[in-house]
Order: structure tokens, then sequence, then C-alpha cells
């Protein structure tokens, strides 16, 4: 294996989770709700992950419980702020808080034991080609399935008349709601598909990136998945520029570390941060194509009269 | 069976003083069923979640000490959501008020003057200040989403303060540990009542903060041009107020709000700059703005409701054992409660039957 | 006439106050920086309240605060703790070592135990450290035998001492193998971020090392280690279970046998401010079993330990030269304490910058 090939894998190992969570809060935001409980979610698929994994030895019922726990710990999220209509950013970071603390709780007896870790594939021939062989065909599955996750939801949202229904929930809920469409539900199906994307990022972090359970080993990530929706414009492909470029500086900036080169390690470490920042000046000059895909009704509450 | 909620013609005085207590209940039933099943005893956990704090004095001390930044940075953050500006970056803010002043006690120890504190206070809000108007600033200048730059930012002046203390203003007779020379007696901020317990002056400017900041909100039209601006821009500029000067209102205030927070945390109950100087209150305090309803005066009472949450849970945890991700679940449901009681001032709630949906047109209220 | 009855009645609450203490429990109490489930730093801390309980069993009362912020939020925490009625409090993160000697102010009464600090302000404070980097030394030697590329990779937490100490340490070690043996330096700016410690070691990988040790808490390094087929060291406990046929050996702080002197020595009456610096010698720093290595190697590391752990041997033993090639120690010269303890510059070899 090639020094970049392996560099380009470890890149896509660190986008693959911002990126999967990212995709879901994308749809979400799209449908006009703002979660910011990303954090909470994916934590508490970690742990769901994690824990499922290693009693049945099986990561991949691992990943069915981290998605699944993903989508119904979102609901709480979905009922408080769609049925009760509470404000969805104080919302957001109380399900963040309770993830955090919930996760601890369950996750207490997971420490100090190794998970159960799903493997990368392996195409005869194709895996073993010089150069890209592991690349395009050695990684682990969840990578394939976050392009495919990415590229589904960019056909849906603007190919498919259910995307185009839930763009018009979120762009305009009133105008939704008296076409007849039933933007309670909707909004509700799309919090719920984000919560099981995040789900499945928190999963993809003890299940593959790092098979073991540790209190809030989410890092921050859910934060940074939220960061890059918005870095995208609410577009899918923009979300995978995203999380590659933001990985790609945070493995550079190791890798510069190991080279020695003699710059304060805080200043390496911020790197990621700033470089997300200037690319996102450099890109939103635009004012009307950014305004145009920004989810015009995003975190505004919705009650239908009666 | 379906919730439906029906909007009341006006907000129900009587629910905006029911809805704590029926969260209050809703919380202690929950609580109590959850210390049950844990095998701890409900009433002694509730106790000392919930009482025990708020039984000495110098426990109410650390609750103004652990409220002031929350208070201070919340009410700042209610000028920034009330006009629509998304800053999630105060606890950027809030350090870069730390640092900027800390200037004067850590480069220059030997200026020794009553005019050292001041200072510190007036350079700890300009540099929260001009550090939230980077946010400001791009958006008006590049378009640029503040949800994003606000956050970014706050890594960003993390690890600068980490740099900062580890490197250049690390203290030189600190045996290399990250940390800054301890603050002089005349940079340091005093205790209100010293003799009973340690609440320092931030408490105060916390409290002066919410009373200002409420008055400018509700009884000038700089506060009117906010909710409008907030509300509907295209309004706003038909009634001629300019956006973008609105971005760097907003921005400014709340950065110099989290920057004297920032600065009083430090001064008042630190009395050193270190690694890390906040615990996360630049981001807890976006749930105590949205708790307090976005009015600063619901803020403060926010801003207390939070801390006893978190000396509460610190006394359970030492009494009776309760671990410290019950105390952080706990407090999640807490939440949770609080603000789903206060859907009932604003809606009735109706259990309809499933009966078909009415189809007839009608509005929304965006 | 008032001031008679005061005064009987505080001599009455004395006495009673006095026969309570005599039958009371002594109840010790830890704080943590991080929670216990690190598996890590803070648990290890914790596995060593562990053991208080299991030597003193009903007679000793114990409590502890996970997570506890390193500011303003100390303080309170401390004080609770003294009016909660903890008889002596375990401050366990360097962060702590200014709000326990104010609280130690204000309950002279209780005993304080500060971790990794040097302010011992009041006469009931206490400060304790462990000599990590004895085992650090140990590791150098095992590396510098095991790797063939003759460069170690080293993910480290944050520049404080306690960390640079290691990596000298570290060096040293494996320069009495190898003179010219280098080590890369990445710092996570983290004690524990798994994701990001794996990264690192990773990044480290491809650069060429293949011996892999870490001052940072999560086991990530390890697993990737295993994927990577190199060889690695555990930090803080025995990380085997993560890497069985990786680990060549871990340093493992055992606080137990400290924690439960101090403790006895409070029931019994006897405690006393002091200022220790445990290693090997006094149990406090344990290797694991030296696994995932050839005889010879085994051989030299025992050594090494046995060396350490009789006293003869302290690891800062000149001649040593600093990274910009001046004199630190003559030949025999052993550095003093004082500047172990606020150690803030490199060895000759560690291919990194502190910053200054």
């Amino acid at each position: 294996m090639g020094m970049l090939e392996a560099i380009l894998i470890t890149i896509a190992t660190a986008a693959t989770p911002l990126l999967i969570a990212a995709v879901g809060e994308l749809v979400v935001e799209r449908s006009g709700v703002l979660n910011l409980g990303v954090e909470g979610m994916m934590v508490m698929g970690a742990v769901t992950g994690f824990g499922v994994a290693l009693t049945t030895g099986s990561p991949w019922l691992g990943f069915l419980a981290a998605t699944a726990v993903g989508a119904l710990f979102s609901l709480l999220f979905a009922f408080l702020t769609l049925t009760l209509v509470t404000n969805q950013v104080a919302t957001g970071l109380a399900l963040t808080l309770l993830g955090l603390g919930l996760s601890g709780m369950i996750g207490e007896s997971f420490v100090g034991l190794p998970g159960v870790k799903l493997g990368s594939i392996y195409i005869p021939f194709l895996t073993d080609l010089p150069l890209v062989g592991k690349l395009l065909f050695g990684q682990d599955p969840i990578f394939y399935l976050s392009l495919l996750l990415t590229g589904g939801v960019a056909y849906f949202l603007f190919r498919t008349r259910a995307g185009l229904t839930l763009r018009s929930v979120g762009d305009n809920h009133a105008s939704a709601h008296a076409l007849g469409i039933n933007v309670i539900l909707i909004r509700y199906l799309a919090v719920m598909f984000g919560g099981a994307c995040a789900g499945l990022a928190g999963g993809y972090l003890s299940i593959v990136y790092t098979p073991q359970w540790v209190e809030n080993m989410t890092a921050g990530r859910g934060w940074i998945a939220l960061a890059l929706v918005v870095f995208a414009s609410w577009r899918p492909w923009r979300v995978l520029a995203g999380a590659y470029l933001f990985g790609a500086v945070t493995i550079g900036q190791l890798h510069a570390q190991a080279l020695g080169i003699g710059v304060p390690s805080q200043l390496l470490s911020s790197l990621p941060y700033l470089a997300t920042v200037i690319v996102l000046v450099l890109i939103s000059g635009n004012r009307r194509l950014t305004m145009i895909n920004t989810p015009a009704s995003l975190g505004r509450p919705f009650v239908p009269d009666r | 069976m379906r919730i439906e909620l029906v909007k009341r013609p006006q907000q129900s005085a009587l629910f905006s003083a029911l809805s704590p207590f029926i969260a209050l209940v809703l919380t202690l039933v929950a609580g109590a069923i959850m210390f049950s099943l844990l095998g701890k005893s409900p009433l002694d956990a509730l106790y000392y979640y919930f009482v025990d704090p708020l039984r000495e004095i110098w426990s109410l001390h650390e609750l103004a000490i652990k409220a002031a930044p929350l208070i201070l940075i919340a009410v700042g953050l209610s000028v920034c959501f009330l006009s629509n500006n998304w800053n999630i970056g105060a606890e950027g803010q809030f350090i870069a008020g730390a640092i900027a002043g800390s200037i004067l006690p850590v480069m220059f120890p030997d200026f020794q003057s009553w005019i050292v504190l001041p200072l510190m206070l007036i350079m700890g809000m300009i540099g929260g200040a001009a550090y939230a108007s980077v946010p400001a600033f791009l958006k008006t200048r590049f378009n640029t989403n503040e949800i994003l730059t606000s956050l970014m930012l706050v890594y960003v002046a993390q690890l600068f303060l980490d740099w900062m203390v580890r490197g250049p203003w690390r203290n030189p007779a600190g045996m290399n540990f990250p940390e800054t020379r301890d603050f002089h007696q005349y940079a340091i901020l005093p205790e209100i009542w010293s003799s009973s317990g340690r609440a320092h002056w931030g408490f105060v400017f916390a409290l002066v903060a919410a009373v200002v900041v409420w008055f400018m909100l509700s009884r000038t039209l700089r506060g009117f041009e906010v909710k409008v601006l907030g509300q509907s821009p295209r309004a706003g500029r038909f009634a001629g107020f300019s956006s973008s000067q609105m971005v760097f209102f907003a921005f400014i205030v709340s950065g110099a709000l989290a920057g004297l927070a920032g600065i009083s945390e430090v001064s008042g109950a630190i009395g050193q700059l270190r690694p890390t100087i906040s615990p996360g209150y630049g981001f807890t305090a976006i749930i105590v703005a949205f708790l307090g309803r976005l009015n600063p005066l619901g803020i403060i009472a926010a801003g207390l409701i939070l801390a006893l949450s978190y000396l509460g849970g610190e006394a359970a945890q030492i009494s009776i054992g309760v671990s410290d991700k019950v105390v952080r679940a706990f407090q999640g449901l807490l939440l949770f409660f609080v603000l789903g009681a206060d859907t009932l001032i604003h809606y009735r709630i109706r259990f309809v039957g499933s009966a078909p949906r009415n189809a007839e047109v009608s509005h929304g209220n965006a | 006439m008032k001031k008679t009855i005061l005064s009987i009645a505080a001599a009455a609450a004395v006495l009673s106050f006095g026969t309570m203490a005599a039958e009371a429990k002594v109840k010790a109490c830890w704080m943590y920086v991080g929670p216990i489930g690190d598996f890590g730093y803070s648990y290890q801390h914790h596995q060593g309240l562990l053991a208080v309980q299991k030597e003193f069993g009903d007679q000793v009362e114990t409590a502890y605060l996970e997570s506890v912020p390193e500011g303003a939020d100390a303080e309170r925490a401390l004080e609770r703790f003294a009016r909660s009625g903890c008889n002596i409090i375990f401050a366990t993160s360097f962060g702590f070592m200014d709000a326990t000697n104010k609280v130690a102010g204000r309950f002279p009464d209780v005993k304080f135990e500060h971790a990794t600090g040097y302010k011992r302000e009041h006469p009931n404070v206490s400060t304790y450290n462990s000599k990590f980097h004895e085992g650090r030394y140990v590791q150098g030697v095992i590396a510098a035998k095991m790797s063939k590329t003759g460069v170690a990779g080293y993910i480290a937490s944050f520049p404080i001492p306690e960390v640079v100490l290691g990596i000298n340490a570290f060096m040293l070690g494996a320069q009495s193998v190898n003179p010219d043996f280098k080590v890369k330096v990445v710092w996570a700016n983290t004690w524990y971020d798994a994701g990001k410690e794996a990264d690192a070691a990773k990044a480290l990988i491809d650069q060429g090392v293949d011996v892999i040790t870490q001052h940072t808490d999560s086991t990530a390094p390890m697993q990737v280690a295993t994927e990577r087929g190199v060889k690695a060291f555990g930090q803080a406990t025995d990380m085997i279970k993560f890497g069985p046929d990786t680990q060549l050996t871990a340093i493992v702080d055992d606080w137990g046998p400290y924690y439960i002197s101090r403790v006895k020595a409070v029931i019994d009456g006897t405690w006393e401010q002091q200022d220790v610096w445990h290693g090997m010698k006094e149990g406090n720093v344990v290797m694991a079993p030296y696994t995932n290595m050839p005889d010879d190697v085994k051989k030299l590391a025992e050594e090494a330990e046995a060396k350490i752990k009789s006293g003869d041997f302290n690891p800062y033993t000149g001649p040593i030269t600093k990274q910009d090639g001046s004199e630190w120690l003559k030949a025999g010269e052993v550095a003093d304490n004082g500047t172990l303890l606020g150690l803030n510059f490199y060895v000759k070899g560690v291919d990194d910058k502190l910053p200054q």
C-alpha cells in the first residue's frame, strides 16, 4: 500500500461519520427543522452499536441497532418540537445533554472491552490493484454506503416528487399545508431519517473507526456535521466535499506534525476549522444561489390552523 | 388518538405563571421513577437535587457564581436570536474576552493600580465584541452563514488560549505548567459579600445587563428594530432599518457580554488564565436564552434554574452516589419538561380520536 | 450568665462531637477531571478508590465526583466535599491545584491530597505524583530493540512537563540501545478522543514508524497498531485485550497502595503533610507483562526495570545532551527532581519542537 493511498484511506475513515451524520441532518433541515441534537443522537448510536455488536458478535446487527436507536431517540425531539412546538434550538441542545448522559449510563459496563470490528471488503484482483486497489475496492462497507447515501439523498431531493414535497415543506410550510401536504408528518419522517443517519454515524465510530466504547466518544463530531450542512448550503454533494475537506486537513496536520515542521500543534489543530471558514467565504459570494438553497422555514414552528 | 394544538387568541397569563410548576411536577415524577429504577431513594435524590444546594448561604453564593456567566451570555444571545442572527459561538467570544481582559495583569504585572480592573473589564468586552464581529463581518460582506463561522471560531479560540498559556503567557514561576501568573490584587474582581461566600461582582453585572437589555428591547426604538428585523427582514427594510447594521449590533452586543462574562469568570472565580476556563458556558447559555423565552428577565430565572441543576447534580453525586451520567440525563429531562410545559402558554392541547383530517384550506402561522 | 450557658453548650458540643468522631467512619473522597469511563487516567484513580474500599470495607465511606471541570467548578466541588464530611480528599488533576489550596485554607481539619501539583500552602495539603517516566525508559529500551526502521511514534496529549518527561525518558531508554534512534511526536491536543488518536497513529505508521507509544488515554492507537501489524505500548492501564499480538508492555498507574496508606494514616491519626514522587520502587508504576517480543529483548527490559526498581538507577543520569546539542548533564550527574518536574526541553534525537 502506497503512502498516498494509505493517507487517502485514513481521510475517508475520518470523513465518513461526518458525512453520514451531515447528510441526515441535511434532510432534516431541508424539511425546515433545525435539530442541534446530532451529537446526542450520534453518541446514542455509538453506545448501542457497540453493545449490540459485542453481545451478538455481529457488527451488522450493531449497525442496525445504532440506526434504529438514532431514529427512536430523534422521535423524542420530533414529538417535542413538532407536536408540542417547543423551541427547536433549545430542544436539540437538551437532546444532546440527555444523549451524553444516557449513553454514559448504558455504556458503563462496556468500558475497557474491545469491540467487534466490521472489516474491510476484499474483492480478489480488484482490491489488489496497485495504487488504487485498496482505496476503491478495499474499504469498509459503510464507506460505500455513505457514498450511496449521499447520491441517494441528492437524487431523492432533486429528482423525485417526494423530494420536491419535502423541500416545499422546508421552504414555505404555510403554502405546503395549503396544498394539502401533511407538513407535520413529513417533518416527523425527516427528523427520524436524520436520527437514523446520526445513529449510523455513531455506530461507525464504535464499530469501524475505533471499535471500543469510551464516554463522549463522539468528541464534538456531531457539531462538525451540523456545520458541514451549512457549509454545503444544504446540497448533498457539497456535504461530501466539506466532510472530505475537513478530514483531509485534520489528517494533513497530523502528518505535518509527524514530519516535525516545528509549527505549534495548536495552530495546526485549528487548521480544519479555519479552512472550513475560509472555503465557505470563498464559495458563498453568490448571494442568490445561497438564498435559493436555504430552507426558508428553517427553525420556524408550524401549527396547522383548524 | 392524536394530540392537537389549538392556538390561544392571546398568551395565557395563567399558564405563563403555571407552566414552570407543571414542569416541576412532571420532572419530580419522572425523576422519582428514574431514581427508583436505579435503586436510589427518590425522595433523597430529589431533595439533594433541588433543596440541598439552596439550604446554605455558601451554596447560594456558588449558585450565583455558576449562574452569572450563563445569564450574561444568554442575555446577549437573546438580542442575536430575536434579530434572527444565529450566534452559536458565544463560547469562543467568552474565551476571547477572557484573553483580551487578561492582557494587563499577565503582560504588565507591575502596573498595579485601581484602574486596572475597570480597564480589564472594558478590554474583555472589546475582545469578545471584536471576536463576535468576525462572523458578523463575514455574514454581511461575504454572505457567509454565521452558524458555521461562529461555531468554528469557538475551536480556534480554545486552541489559541491553549497555546497562549503553554507558550508566551506561561507563568514564569509555575514550573512550566500551563497557566498564566496569578493575577495581582488589583486585577481580582472583588467578592460581593466576602464574609459569607465567594460570589463576585460578575453576578451583579449579569443582573444589570439583563435589566438594561430588557429595557432596550421593550422600551426603545432599537428594541423594536431588533424584533421587526428578526421576524421579517423585508418589513424591516420597508421601515428603513438596515439589516446589516443590525447583524453587527446583535453580534457586538452579545460578544461584548460574553467577553465580560469571560473576564469576570477569570478575574473573579479563577484568578488566572488556564487551558480550560469554561465548562461550555457558551453552549449552555443557548439553552438558558430559550428557556428564558428570549426575555432578559426570564433569562435570570432560567440561568438560576440551570445553575441549580448543576449544583444539585453534584450534591446528589456526593450524598447518594448517583453517577454523573444520571445527573446529565436528568438535566436533559428537566429541560424537556420545562420546554414542553411552555407550550401551554400559547396553545391549548386537545386529544382527538382518529378523525379524518380537516381538509379545508388554512393558514400556517409562519 | 448568657456567656456561661453558651460556653457550656459549646463544651457539650465539643464533647459530643468528639465521641461521634471516634465512632464515625472515615470518609474518603475523590475528585476526577475525566469520566471514570475513560479507561485511562481517571479510570485508574477510580481503581485506587475501589482498592481502598476493598481494603477497609465498612470502616471507610467513599464518595467521588467525576468530570469536574478545572476552573470555578473545582473549588465549589471541593468545598461541598469538605462540608459533606469528607475527612480526606484526593484531587486528582493538576488543574485542581489552586482550588485545593484555597479550600484547604478554609477547612484546616480536612486532609487534602493533590496529584501532580507543587503547591502546599497549608499544613493539611499534601502532594503526590508518580514517576511514569520510569516506565517510559523501559519502553524506550524495548522499542529500540524491536523497531526495524529505527523510528518510533509518540502520540502525546498536551505539552506539560509530565509528558515531556515521558518523551525524553523514552528517548533515553532507546538511545541506551541504539544511539541513532529517532522519535516522531504528534500532539493530539486532547486526553481522549479515540478517533483522533487513531488518526494520529495511522499518520505515524504511514510515515514509517513501526512502534507506537502514547500519552493519551484511549485504546485506539493499540487497535490501529494491531490492524497495521506494528507493535505498541499500553498507557495507564493494561490494554492487552485490545492488542493480544501487539502490546509489548504497558505502564500501569497503580494508585491503590498510595491511597490505602494515606487513608490508613487518617484512620490512625498519623496523617502528616508530605510531598511524594513514587515510582516503580514503591509500586506506583507497574509494568504489564512483557509480551510479543523475543526472549533477549524481554531479558533486557527486565534488567532495565530491575535497575530502576532497586533505586540504583535514575533514567535521567548523564551524560545527556539537549536537543540543540548543548550539554545538560555530565557523565554520572543525576537531574534533580525540581528540574524534572518542570521540564520543558527535549533531549537529543527527538524530532519535534516544544512551544516556548
